[in-house]
C-alpha cells in the first residue's frame, strides 16, 4: 500500500458524464492489496463501466464476503451503498438487499475463495434464483489472504510458488453457471480493460443474475512459471471468442453491426449491446454448444473469454415471484404489513 | 513512434520546465527542496552556481522559470520561484568562504570587460578563478549598469547589488570606475588577450511628434530613472503621462509617485494583452494607484504659452484575428491629457559610437554587431559581446547566461583551442528510493495555492524613494509555497523488459498520464491516450516493445505531478523515480591542457 492518498488533483481534460461526474468520483480509498494486483485493475475497469452508464451513485451498491477480492469494493464509488458480508455469504446479503430494493444495482465482487470454497453453496443458489446482479468473481487460483494455497479454481497441474503442483479438479464458475441457467456469462482477465469494461457493462445492463469471471493474478503468489493465473500465462493461453460493445440508447445501431457475425442483443431493460463473433464456431444463445466449445478449449488449455452466454427470456427474482414494481422498502408499513386480520383471511384460505 | 532517448540530456531536462525556461539552467526544484530543508545557503549557492546574482535575480530577474512552470498548467498559479529565490538569498549565512577564490598565481592572461553590469561581472566570476587578470571598465562612477541605474531602489536596494557584486571584485578584478572606453580600436591595442563588451543597449527610443523638443519636461525613460538614481533628479510634477507599457513604464510610474506626482497615467497604444510589462509588474503598478488607460497613441504634446499642458491622444480601435493577431488599427477619436511631466519608455536600442566600424567588427541594419549565439564571438576574433549590447534589450537572466557562455570562448580562445568545440550537457540520474514506499523527496501533492507577496503598506511605502516594496515571504509562506513545486527533476524512469502490463500505474495516476496501447506515429497516438494530450509543447515518452504484448507504454509529460504512485504501484520496478541532475559546463570545466582542472567551480 501507499502511504500518500492519491492526489485529488486531475486532467483539466477529463472527460465528464451525463451526471457531470468524471470517473475520479467514482474512485474510493487507495488501494491496500498488493502493488500490481489483478484486483486494482478490475477496480478501475468497474469504476470505468459506471461512469460510462452514469450511474448515480446513490443508487449503486457494492457487496462483498471475505478476501482479497472482497476488500476491492473501498476502493470504488465510495458514495454508494456497501455491505462487507460474512466470508462466502454475499450472495445471501445481496438477495435480502435485493429483495428490499430492487431498484439500485448491486454488484457483488467476490473470489474465488469466497465464491468457489466457502461460499459456492451461496453461489450456485443465487444463480438458481437468477438474482438481479452483476457478480464479479476476481479469480486467481490461490488464497492470497493467507499466503497463497491452491484454491478451488486452480488448474491441475498449475505449480505453486514453493511445493507440489495441483491435482484436484478445478471448480469452474463459468461452467457451472451454464450448468445452473445463469443468464449472463462472462470471462475476461485484469489486463485487457478494452474487453472487461464493456463486459461489466453489459451485466450490470442484464436482467437477472450476470457472472463475469476475471481471471485476475495474484502478483505475490501466483504470478510465477508454471502457475495457469499469471500475466504472462493468461496472455500466451488467451482465446477471445465473443467482443462485446453498449449501445448508447441515443445511438443507432450501426449497419455495420447489422451484417456478417455482429449480433444485437436487446436487453430487457431496454438497452442494447452487440456481440461480434471473433471466433465463427462459437454461439454464445447455445447452452449445449457453449459448453461443448467451452469444454474442448480448456481441455486444450485455452482460456476462453468474451461474453460466452446469454439469454434474454428468463425472468429475475422478482419477476419469478410476481413482486409489485415498487421497491418493499419504500411501500407503506401498512401495505407491506396488512394486519392480524388480513392475516387471519388469508391463512383461514388453506384451512 | 520510436522508443524515446532517454539518454539524451535534453528529454529529461526538457521535463524540468523551469530549467529548462531559464537561460542559465538554474536547478530550481534541487534549490526549492534545499530551502524546504532549512538550508538556505546551500540553496543560495545552487543559485549562484548558474545565476551569479541570486540576491538581485530573487527581486527583479523576469523570470521565464515561472510562465513555464508545469504547477500553472496543472492549477492556475506557478511556483512562486522567483520569491523562493530570494528567500534562500535573505537567510543565507555567510557564506564568503564558500566564493570561487582567484589562484594565488596568474595564468598570464589578460581580458578586458567593458561595463560593469551583470554580463561582465558574470565573464568576471567565471574567469578571474582561472587565473586570469580581469580588468572592468565602466564609464559611471559605480557599478552594476542598468540593475543600479534603471531598477529603482525599492525594488532593488542598493546593498543588496553592492554585496553581490563584491563577491565578484573581491576575487582581484581591476575595476576602473569612470573610464568610458571612447575607441574599441584603441583598447585592443593594448594587448589583451580577449576583450568582452556588455555595455547594455544604453539609447532610450525617441518619441518623434510635434511638440517633442520645445520642453524640458519631457524625459527619456531609461535617462530620467538613472538622473533619479543618482540623485539628480529628486521631483516631478504633479500629473505624470508615461508613454509605453513594458517593464521600464512601469519603473518610471512608480519612481514618480515617489517623486510627489499623484496623478500617474501610464498610455498604452494597444490593448491588454499585448502589453509589454510583465503581468506582476502590471498587478504591482497597478495595486499603487496608477492608472493604465489603453488604445492611445501619442499624437502631438500641448503648450499654452510656451508651457508643456499636456498632450494629445488619437483613439485607437483593432482588430484581433483568430491567431491572436493584432492589425494596426484605426483612429476613431482624439482625447486631450492634461500633464505636467511625460516619461517616454517604449524602448531602448543599442549603440556603439565609440566602436570603429573598420576593425573587422560587422554590425547588421539594426546597428547591432554580428554575433555568434552560442560563441558569442563577433566577426572580429577575440572580442565578445553579452547582455543586451548582443542582441539588444532581454534581461538580466540572459545577460548572465551570455556571460557564462562568453567566458567559455574567451577561457578557450586565449589558450588556442577552437571556440565552437565545446563540452556538451550532460545528466545524471539517481533512484529516489529509500524503502518500500518511502522517497528522498516530498512526493506528496500539495493542493496549496500560490502565496501572495506581503507589500509595505501604501501609506508608508511613498515616503521615501528607497523603500523596498516587497516584504519577503514569512517564514510560514515559504512552507507552503515549496511544497507547491512538483519536483518536476524527480523523473519517472520506466524500464519497458521489467514491465508486466498490470495496468497499476495506469490506473493510479492521478492526472491519467499513462496509457499501454499500440505504437503509432505521435499524431495518432495523441488520440489514443487515457486523457486528451493537447500540449504539443510537452513530449510523449514512448517506451520499447513491452514483453508480453508487443503494445508501448506511452506518457504524456505534460500534467504528471510526479507523485510517485506510478513507481510505487509497480510490482515490478519497472517505474522508478531517479533524480535527473543536469550537468552544465561552465568556463572552469573546460581545461586547456597547460590549465590545471579546478575542481567543484
Amino acid at each position: 500500500m501507499s502511504y500518500i492518498a492519491k492526489p485529488k488533483i486531475t486532467h483539466p481534460g477529463l472527460n465528464k458524464n451525463e451526471l457531470g461526474l468524471t470517473t475520479r468520483d467514482y474512485e474510493g480509498a487507495v488501494s491496500t492489496l498488493c502493488a500490481g494486483c489483478g484486483h486494482d485493475s478490475v477496480t478501475a475497469a468497474i469504476i470505468q463501466a459506471v461512469f460510462e452508464l452514469n450511474v448515480e451513485p446513490h443508487m449503486l451498491a457494492k457487496m462483498s464476503g471475505i478476501g482479497c477480492s472482497s476488500k476491492t469494493p473501498a476502493y470504488f464509488a465510495s458514495q454508494s451503498h456497501g455491505f462487507n458480508s460474512v466470508h462466502g455469504r454475499m450472495p445471501s446479503v445481496t438477495t435480502g438487499a435485493n429483495a428490499a430494493n430492487r431498484d439500485l444495482t448491486y454488484i457483488g465482487v467476490s473470489g474465488d475463495g469466497d465464491s468457489l470454497s466457502i461460499g459456492v453453496g451461496q453461489f450456485v443458489h443465487a444463480i438458481r434464483r437468477n438474482l438481479n446482479m452483476c457478480y464479479i468473481i476476481e479469480n486467481n487460483g490461490v488464497y492470497g489472504l493467507t499466503k497463497g494455497q491452491f484454491s478451488a479454481s486452480a488448474d491441475i497441474g498449475s505449480l505453486p510458488k514453493k511445493g507440489l503442483p495441483n491435482q484436484q479438479e478445478p471448480i469452474d464458475p463459468v461452467s457451472t453457471a451454464l450448468s445452473l441457467g445463469a443468464t449472463y456469462i462472462a470471462r475476461s482477465f485484469s489486463g485487457d480493460k478494452e474487453q472487461l469494461v464493456p463486459l461489466i457493462k453489459g451485466a450490470l445492463l442484464h436482467s437477472g443474475f450476470s457472472l463475469v469471471d476475471v481471471i485476475s493474478p495474484c502478483v505475490t503468489f501466483n504470478d510465477h512459471e508454471g502457475s495457469t493465473k499469471s500475466y504472462a500465462h493468461t496472455r500466451e493461453f488467451y482465446n477471445h471468442v465473443i467482443n462485446v460493445d453498449y449501445i448508447h440508447p441515443s445511438e443507432e445501431i450501426k449497419a455495420a453491426y447489422a451484417e456478417g457475425e455482429a449480433m444485437p442483443i436487446h436487453l430487457r431493460g431496454g438497452d442494447t449491446i452487440v456481440l461480434r463473433k471473433l471466433s465463427r464456431e462459437y454461439d454464445p444463445t447455445s447452452r449445449a454448444s457453449s459448453f461443448k466449445y467451452l469444454r474442448d478449449r480448456f481441455n486444450a488449455g485455452e482460456i476462453t473469454t468474451g461474453l460466452l452466454y446469454v439469454n434474454e427470456e428468463r425472468e429475475e427474482m422478482h419477476e419469478l415471484m410476481g413482486n409489485v414494481d415498487t421497491p418493499l422498502a419504500h411501500l407503506p408499513y401498512e401495505e407491506l404489513s396488512p394486519g392480524k386480520e388480513e392475516l387471519h383471511k388469508l391463512q383461514s384460505r388453506y384451512r | 513512434m520510436k522508443p524515446t532517448d532517454t539518454a539524451n540530456p535534453d528529454y529529461y531536462h526538457k521535463v524540468v520546465d523551469c530549467q529548462w525556461g531559464c537561460p542559465a539552467h538554474t536547478d530550481v526544484p534541487a534549490y526549492i527542496r534545499m530551502i524546504a530543508q532549512g538550508r538556505f545557503s546551500d540553496a543560495y549557492m545552487e543559485n549562484r552556481k548558474s545565476n551569479v546574482f541570486p540576491g538581485i535575480l530573487g527581486r527583479v530577474c523576469d523570470r521565464p522559470c515561472e510562465p513555464a512552470c508545469r504547477r500553472g498548467r496543472v492549477e492556475e498559479k506557478p511556483v512562486a520561484i522567483c520569491r523562493l529565490k530570494r528567500v534562500a538569498a535573505d537567510h543565507r549565512d555567510d557564506i564568503t568562504d564558500r566564493l570561487p577564490q582567484a589562484p594565488a598565481r596568474s595564468n598570464g592572461k589578460k581580458v578586458a570587460l567593458i561595463g560593469a553590469g551583470c554580463a561582465s561581472l558574470t565573464v568576471a566570476n567565471d574567469l578571474r578563478p582561472l587565473g586570469y587578470e580581469v580588468t572592468i571598465f565602466e564609464a559611471l562612477d559605480t557599478t552594476g549598469g542598468l540593475m543600479r541605474t534603471n531598477i529603482p531602489q525599492f525594488r532593488l536596494p542598493p546593498a543588496v547589488l553592492d554585496e553581490e557584486i563584491a563577491y565578484i571584485l573581491d576575487m582581484g578584478v581591476d575595476l576602473k570606475l569612470n573610464h568610458p572606453i571612447d575607441s574599441l580600436e584603441d583598447l585592443l591595442g593594448e594587448g589583451y588577450d580577449a576583450v568582452f563588451v556588455g555595455t547594455g543597449a544604453p539609447r532610450g527610443k525617441n518619441l518623434e511628434i510635434p511638440g517633442r523638443y520645445d520642453s524640458d519636461r519631457i524625459h527619456i525613460g531609461i535617462d530620467w530613472l538613472e538622473s533619479v538614481a543618482f540623485e539628480h533628479t529628486k521631483t516631478i510634477g504633479r500629473r505624470v503621462l508615461i508613454i509605453g507599457v513594458g517593464n521600464t513604464a512601469m519603473d518610471c510610474c512608480r519612481t514618480s509617485l515617489r517623486l510627489g506626482a499623484d496623478d500617474v497615467k501610464v498610455m498604452a497604444r494597444k490593448p491588454r494583452g499585448f502589453f509589454k510589462a510583465s503581468d506582476w509588474e502590471l498587478e504591482d503598478a497597478e495595486e499603487e494607484n496608477v492608472e493604465i488607460l489603453v488604445n492611445h497613441s501619442p499624437k502631438e504634446f500641448v503648450y499654452e504659452d510656451g508651457k508643456l499642458v499636456g498632450m494629445n491622444f488619437e483613439l485607437m480601435e483593432y482588430n484581433i484575428d483568430e491567431q491572436g493577431r493584432i492589425d494596426r488599427g484605426t483612429v476613431t477619436g482624439e482625447k486631450f491629457m492634461p500633464a505636467d511631466d511625460v516619461v517616454l519608455a517604449i524602448g531602448q536600442d543599442n549603440a556603439f559610437p565609440w566602436i570603429e566600424r573598420d576593425i573587422g567588427i560587422e554590425f547588421n541594419e539594426w546597428e547591432c554587431p554580428v554575433v555568434d549565439e552560442t560563441t558569442m564571438m563577433c566577426t572580429r576574433d577575440g572580442v565578445f559581446f553579452g547582455g543586451d549590447s548582443a542582441f539588444g534589450p532581454r534581461n538580466i537572466i540572459w545577460a548572465v547566461e551570455h556571460g557564462h557562455q562568453a567566458a567559455i570562448s574567451m577561457h578557450k580562445y586565449c589558450h588556442g583551442e577552437n571556440i565552437e568545440d565545446r563540452l556538451p550537457m550532460g545528466m545524471n540520474l539517481a533512484s529516489q528510493k529509500m524503502g518500500m514506499h518511502e522517497w528522498s523527496f516530498s512526493n506528496d501533492y500539495n493542493p496549496a495555492s500560490r502565496r501572495l507577496m506581503p507589500h509595505v503598506d501604501l501609506k508608508k511605502r511613498f515616503k521615501k524613494l528607497d523603500i523596498e516594496v516587497e516584504l519577503g515571504f514569512t517564514a510560514e509562506q515559504t512552507i507552503e509555497e515549496v511544497e507547491r513545486c512538483l519536483n518536476c527533476d524527480v523523473q519517472t524512469v520506466f524500464a519497458a523488459n521489467l514491465c508486466i502490463e498490470c495496468d497499476a500505474c495506469l490506473d493510479i495516476c492521478p492526472v491519467n498520464c499513462l496509457t499501454i496501447t499500440d505504437n503509432g506515429d505521435e499524431q495518432d497516438l495523441r488520440t489514443r491516450l487515457k486523457a486528451p494530450a493537447e500540449n504539443l509543447d510537452q513530449a510523449l515518452y514512448v517506451s520499447a516493445e513491452l514483453p508480453q504484448t508487443g503494445r508501448v507504454m506511452v506518457k504524456d509529460e505534460d500534467l504528471c505531478v510526479h507523485c510517485s504512485l506510478c513507481a510505487e504501484r509497480c510490482p515490478t520496478g519497472a517505474w522508478d523515480m531517479q533524480k535527473s541532475e543536469l550537468l552544465v559546463p561552465y568556463a572552469a570545466d573546460e581545461s586547456p591542457q597547460d590549465q590545471p582542472k579546478v575542481a567543484g567551480a
